[in-house]
């Protein structure tokens, strides 16, 4: 029992950092980044590469090095995503929304496929796997390279809420999501703004890539499909463009998840994620924390 | 959408000529008789599977043109109607015997069902809801085929019976249904429905306060996509004999909406011809397997930018007459 939440809290955690990327530009403007999915697998394949240039590591190093390679795909990624947003979405602003989740789902196909050219169909092992001594805790198996993955995701976490609540950016940010004409007027850059909001959620995906890459030791050019999925789903959950909220709808995930594996068995796992989706989406579809908004026209 | 307007008025005398030379209706006469022809000038068996493949993506595109070209719904996960139809078919005439035809209608049912399910609760929402909805039912379908013993998980379904023993026959047996499915489509298209969906796509408020029930016409365009699909399915099931969930990835939903989008957004020969260069494509790009997906992504983004209307764009009668 102990075992499936702390299971669940884990997956969940890495849920919560892909989609709080998905959250913040959708709050900002109203944009289901497809590609963000697949900025986690480019997170993933950046840390291999960087991981294969260094060399051999002693498995004493392996944290201080992983945290190391951590800050430098944030920054590969969340250059990415800065990338994308200036060539596919920002030009199609003022363009019917159709228009713009096209070229999302184009921008997603040219990465998966982009990343399959360049790097082989085949699953790649990861070259550095976080061996851990295993704890019981009320129970449950804990290994200590859980426990550091999760204090990553947790400061990250902390770290972008605090941003987004207490800066100057921040408030930009808030301000652009309700009225971006206005927000212009009052003297923030608009562009400039989305362009860090990208830059803040392609490398949060990017860092959760590498530490999935790292735990489960395989990573393969579509792993960024279903977790994008999950993630929005995470996003959903919580109640899409709310911070706090995508947080905790991606723990609410991995829960649900870990704990629907156990009754049904793990090839269903995805499909009671989606149906949870769908279920959400009927009930409540402003998710656990979201506000009722009206849409303007 | 502002830059359709802006391009009607541009163009040479010489695009002009052509525009209303694709315009007329001769041009689907003609597309018909090369579709008839082409088999007397190539019928290795080989060919003859490619154009019935093509013909049976020229469906699905067709299909998929009512929920995104006419109406501006975001399916990405169509494959899911076609695999519904092409297991419903199977599964009903190798288990029970029945000839093809007679599954077709279990088949409208269960897709209709299917539409139901997946857009009742989706279509009251903005319309990017449905897209991500879409894509995640494409994969519990596929999962689900995967996992259930009915279906015959991974290995899939074969036995299927087909409508005839020639290759021959059955390439015009499935020429003459999806011809009558891309008519079929355009005329909806054209119906006081259709007018409906086209309003519903420009502007979904102003629909609403003309009374337009959006919700109900939406609904009906994600439904008539899904039957659509659905016999797309079963002349597939009958063309291979045997399905498996490997054929029914996000990669095909992708690729359907790539040639609806290719080809023009709610123009029915405009999605024909993109769903046949689509199909025919990688039998001519063999060497380039590895970038292909790649250069269609990055294609997908540069028709968005530079001409988001598609090669051969839709004119509405009202506009220009």
């Amino acid at each position: 029992m102990s075992q499936l939440i702390w299971n669940g809290l884990f997956v969940g955690s890495f849920y919560a950092l892909v989609a709080l990327g998905y959250s913040m530009v959708y709050g900002i403007m109203k944009l289901l980044n497809f590609a963000h999915g697949d900025i986690y697998m480019l997170g993933a394949f950046t840390g291999f590469a960087i991981l294969g240039a260094v060399g051999g590591i002693s498995p004493g190093m392996a944290l201080p090095v992983l945290l190391g390679v951590l800050v430098v795909t944030m920054a590969v990624t969340g250059l990415s995503g800065v990338l994308i947003e200036r060539v596919a979405y920002r030009p199609l602003r003022n363009a019917p929304r159709l228009s713009l989740l096209i070229t999302a789902v184009g921008a997603s196909f040219a990465l998966e496929y982009g990343m399959r050219a360049g790097a082989g169909a085949d699953p790649q092992v990861y070259p550095l796997r976080l061996g851990g001594t295993a704890v019981e805790v009320l129970g449950a198996r804990i290994t200590l390279q859980q426990i550091a993955l999760i204090i990553v995701a947790i400061v990250l976490m902390v770290g972008l809420n605090l941003l987004v609540t207490r800066t100057r950016e921040g408030r930009a940010m808030r301000a652009i999501a309700l009225d971006p004409r206005t927000s212009a007027l009052m003297g923030i850059s608009v562009n400039a703004v989305i362009s860090r909001t990208f830059f803040l959620g392609s490398a949060l995906a990017g860092a959760a890539g590498v530490m999935a890459g790292a735990y489960y030791g395989k990573i393969d050019f579509m792993m960024g499909f279903l977790i994008g999925l999950k993630a929005f789903t995470s996003a959903v959950i919580g109640g899409i463009g709310n911070i706090p909220g995508t947080m905790l709808g991606g723990l609410l995930l991995g829960l649900l998840e870990s704990f629907g594996t156990y009754w049904l068995g793990g090839e269903w796992r995805d499909v009671f994620a989606f149906g949870v989706l769908i279920l959400f989406l009927s009930v409540r579809p402003t998710g656990l924390l979201g506000e009722r908004v009206t849409e303007r026209v | 959408m502002t830059t359709r307007t802006k391009t009607r008025g541009q163009g040479t005398a010489l695009g002009r000529a052509a525009s209303r030379l694709f315009d007329s209706k001769w041009a689907g006469l003609a597309g018909l008789a090369v579709a008839a022809l082409a088999p007397f000038l190539i019928a290795t068996p080989y060919a003859l599977s490619v154009m019935t493949s093509a013909a049976i993506f020229v469906m699905l595109a067709s299909g998929l043109n009512i929920v995104v070209g006419f109406c501006g719904l975001l399916d990405l996960g169509y494959v899911a109607f076609f695999a519904v139809g092409a297991y419903t078919s199977g599964v009903l005439s190798t288990r029970f015997g029945l000839p093809l035809l007679m599954t077709v209608p279990a088949v409208i049912v269960v897709t209709v069902i299917a539409g139901i399910v997946i857009g009742a609760p989706t279509l009251r929402l903005r319309s990017d809801y449905l897209a991500i909805v879409t894509l995640g039912f494409g994969e519990i379908i596929r999962i689900t085929a995967n996992n259930l013993d009915v279906t015959g998980g991974p290995s899939g379904i074969y036995g299927i019976p087909g409508l005839s023993g020639s290759p021959v026959v059955f390439y015009y047996i499935t020429v003459v249904i999806v011809s009558l499915a891309v008519i079929g489509a355009s005329r909806l298209g054209r119906s006081r429905l259709g007018r409906a969906w086209r309003f519903v796509r420009e502007d979904e408020d102003a629909a609403e306060a003309m009374g337009v029930h959006t919700y109900r016409v939406k609904l009906a365009a994600y439904i008539a996509g899904a039957v659509w699909g659905g016999l797309a399915g079963v002349l597939f099931a009958g063309q291979l004999s045997a399905i498996s969930p490997g054929s029914f990835t996000f990669l095909q939903s992708a690729l359907v909406l790539m040639a609806v989008v290719l080809g023009g957004m709610g123009s029915t020969p405009g999605v024909v011809v993109g769903a046949i260069v689509i199909s025919l494509l990688p039998e001519v790009l063999r060497d380039f397997a590895d970038y292909r997906f790649f250069a269609f992504g990055v294609l997908l983004i540069v028709v968005m930018l530079v001409r988001p209307q598609g090669l051969w764009p839709h004119r509405s009668r009202e506009a220009s007459s």
